[in-house]
């Protein structure tokens, strides 16, 4: 189906087929992005060379299932189309290919050897390969130390929506809580499954989310929890919060209970500001959240570990049956490709990325299904890449 | 069963008090996706320039350093920001900054930059002193380095008028933290594959607190027996080090000679613009300036020399793991004194600080990208 897929993304994205304006003096100016604006200033002359820019950054690409791989082919003519100084290092990973797919092992090497990504979304089938409880998604999680999840939740100006003026940021702990992949039945019809939680990882991501306030300029982290039911297990988690939150003396901190949080979340979502939570209420919120501003075509996601960086969509779908069929919508794989750019520091390109991601939503002419309109993947597109001046 | 299960369940509890003690641990990294986040605090004087040419080289350098700025100077300091710094200093791990001045007439104002150090214990002072090419001075081929006990001593700001017109001030030496730095000193000098760690005192009239000092060196020195110890009073060190200095390799003292025999050991290679001074406690590090000035007297003229605080972020590199970038910044200052022969006015040079930063950039611009993909941004 991916190869299916592929073919026709190749088709719609022949270069041929789409007329773009292109600024032809642009690719002669690419280098001068990289350089710091106030050393262009000080010294213009040409006697001083400028960087080589020949050594592209390599950044491993994983199309993933369902839509991946047409999704990943926009975001690759969008730095095509604006001279980004990336090469991509793609590799097939799918648990529903499980003959082609590459290993664990050689995803690992790649994405620790560039440190940063840009992946689709692997589907994880009902039935794991030999009855295994562990998903490709975990093991790539878990041996990388993947260990937050962030999703900017945040309204597009030009979609119509239930909810407005929402920005707040759902950060998740994705390394253990309930997908410990720890279950059993001790007697026949019953299944204990085990949910950890551990105070270092609980501190690393409250630290993590009160880092991310601290450089986003955020005000308030609110951890999300079922302390009431789990007392020792989120308990624990909510008091790693409330140690960490003494660091940060000008940020507030919150706790919520999730079906609170829930409730909140879809009356008056406005009121938050950053998030943060154990393994499966983020997923769960982070899902809703995302529902909120538009859905999963829309949101962008990362995860982090210490060293490495990965952009992904900010909730995870396949979206396996709109595969080949153009409608998909490529806004939140091509918003996190800005952001993959804005983690190099090459600033200007995500800049022009997503003004001109931003300028065709707000302006309403080119909508895909999913945010109401009656536009396909390739004229939505297209009206993208008219925009990257 | 009720009884089993309450037990079970405090058996669970005191479980995870085990695990989480073994497990948790104060010791944070801020590194992100390969970012380093690092705290800046420009100081006074000529720190805020200083601070902007950091930011300019390490961007240009393409260092993966994202800062979190506190303005900490001596006008803005207030007991709440003091504490936030500190606090912003355990969290990050990492903190560069400017000096602040202390004000000389009240007596109750506490110098920032000690009680920063003291909370955040950072008890070894290290500056190398290391001759650049062409830079004209009295002394060539230096490099030694000065191990400074930061904590105690004289500046334990102990000090009181016992009878009106009689002040006492107490210097204070302890066995631990003498241990402590000396410990530090033989390491740093094993690691470095320096030969010789010469301890500097004044044990012949301080007998009991430079004597515990000297006896704590000797008692670590006996570990290291490849590494060649020596004991200098701090007067002959002082006459020694202007008349040939060249004998010294890594020299350990404690708080006060520290001060006084590192700004000699600058003056020496070409003055406080050059050189960099890096602190260390347990897992927090800050670098400033080696010698500490705030250089008010040249703020805002546009000439005062950077490399020393440049010097002090190829360190912070260099801390942080990121070796290649340290060493392009570092080849990059060094070229540009010697090579390009672009010096300040403090080293005998006519170019004004933005003139040398201009040097220094192009430099960096250069060779970066020979920092390989490992580390790259």
């Amino acid at each position: 189906m991916a190869t299916k897929a592929f073919s026709f993304a190749k088709q719609i994205l022949k270069p041929n087929s789409i007329k773009i304006a292109l600024n032809q003096n642009f690719s002669k100016n690419t280098s001068s992005l990289f350089v710091p604006p106030t050393v262009t200033v000080v010294n213009p002359s040409q006697a001083n060379p400028l960087p080589d820019q020949s050594k592209k950054i390599k950044v491993t690409l994983v199309p993933g299932d369902g839509v991946g791989p047409e999704l990943m082919l926009c975001v690759r003519e969008v730095y095509k189309q604006i001279g980004v100084p990336v090469e991509f290092e793609e590799i097939l990973a799918s648990e529903l290919l499980p003959g082609r797919s590459s290993s664990v092992e050689d995803l690992k090497e790649s994405f620790k050897r560039n440190r940063v990504g840009l992946m689709g979304v692997i589907t994880t089938p009902a039935i794991g390969e030999s009855g295994q409880l562990e998903s490709m998604n975990q093991k790539i999680r878990l041996q990388l130390d993947l260990f937050a999840h962030v999703i900017r939740v945040k309204s597009l100006p030009g979609l119509k929506l239930r909810y407005s003026n929402i920005d707040f940021v759902v950060i998740r702990e994705q390394k253990e809580g309930e997908y410990s992949a720890l279950e059993h039945e001790s007697v026949p019809g019953v299944v204990e499954s085990l949910k950890i939680t551990t105070k270092e990882n609980a501190r690393r991501i409250a630290k993590f989310a009160f880092d991310y306030a601290v450089s986003n300029n955020r005000k308030k982290v609110t951890a999300v929890h079922k302390a009431n039911i789990m007392k020792l297990g989120d308990g624990l988690f909510i008091k790693s919060c409330q140690e960490i939150a003494e660091m940060y003396p000008n940020i507030k901190f919150e706790t919520m209970i999730i079906d609170n949080c829930c409730m909140q979340l879809v009356s008056k979502p406005q009121q938050f500001d950053v998030m943060v939570l154990p393994n499966l209420y983020g997923n769960i919120v982070g899902n809703l959240a995302v529902g909120l501003v538009g859905g999963p075509g829309i949101v962008p996601g990362e995860s982090y570990s210490n060293d490495i960086a990965l952009f992904e969509s900010g909730a995870r779908h396949a979206f396996a049956t709109a595969a080949g069929r153009n409608v998909a919508n490529p806004t939140a794989m091509i918003l996190s490709s800005a952001n993959l750019l804005k983690h190099l520091n090459l600033n200007a390109y995500a800049q022009r990325i997503e003004n001109a991601v931003y300028k065709v939503i707000k302006s309403g002419k080119y909508r895909t299904k999913d945010i109401g309109g009656y536009c396909n993947q390739s004229d939505f597109f297209k009206a993208i890449l008219n925009n990257l001046q | 069963m009720n009884k089993s299960l309450v037990k079970s369940s405090h058996l669970l509890k005191q479980m995870t008090v085990v695990c989480s003690r073994s497990l948790s641990s104060d010791v944070f990294t801020t590194k992100y996706g390969g970012k380093n986040r690092v705290l800046l605090i420009p100081g006074d004087g000529v720190g805020p320039e200083m601070m902007f040419h950091v930011k300019e080289t390490l961007r240009a350098a393409r260092a993966p350093i994202e800062f979190e700025e506190i303005n900490l100077n001596s006008k803005t300091a207030t007991d709440s920001l003091i504490d936030q710094a500190v606090l912003a200093v355990k969290r990050n791990g990492v903190c560069i900054k400017g000096n602040i001045e202390t004000d000389h007439n009240n007596p109750t104002s506490q110098s920032v930059n000690v009680s920063l150090r003291q909370r955040l214990d950072l008890y070894a002072n290290v500056v190398r002193c290391k001759s650049i090419p062409n830079v004209k001075t009295r002394h060539d081929n230096l490099d030694i380095l000065i191990i400074r006990e930061n904590t105690e001593g004289e500046y334990s700001n102990l000090e009181h008028e016992s009878v009106s017109g009689v002040v006492e001030s107490l210097k204070i030496i302890t066995r631990e933290k003498s241990l402590r730095i000396a410990e530090f000193a033989f390491e740093k000098a094993q690691k470095d594959g320096r030969k010789k760690v010469t301890a500097v005192h004044k044990a012949n009239i301080m007998k009991l607190g430079d004597g515990q000092f000297l006896a704590s060196c000797r008692e670590v020195a006996q570990r290291y027996p490849d590494i060649k110890f020596e004991t200098m009073i701090v007067d002959n060190t002082c006459m020694q080090l202007v008349s040939k200095p060249q004998q010294f390799d890594v020299m350990v003292m404690p708080n006060l000679y520290g001060n006084i025999v590192a700004n000699v050991c600058a003056g020496l290679i070409g003055g406080a613009g050059l050189v960099a001074g890096s602190n260390y406690g347990k897992n927090v590090a800050l670098f400033e300036s080696g010698t500490r000035n705030s250089g008010r007297g040249v703020a805002g003229q546009n000439s005062a020399n950077p490399s020393g605080m440049l010097f002090s972020a190829a360190n912070m590199l260099r801390y942080l793991g990121l070796d290649q970038h340290s060493s392009v910044v570092r080849n990059a200052i060094i070229n540009t004194i010697s090579q390009r022969n672009v010096k300040t006015v403090d080293i005998g040079g006519t170019a004004s600080t933005s003139e040398f930063m201009k040097h220094v950039l192009d430099e960096i611009h250069q060779h970066t990208p020979e920092i390989d993909g490992l580390s790259k941004f």
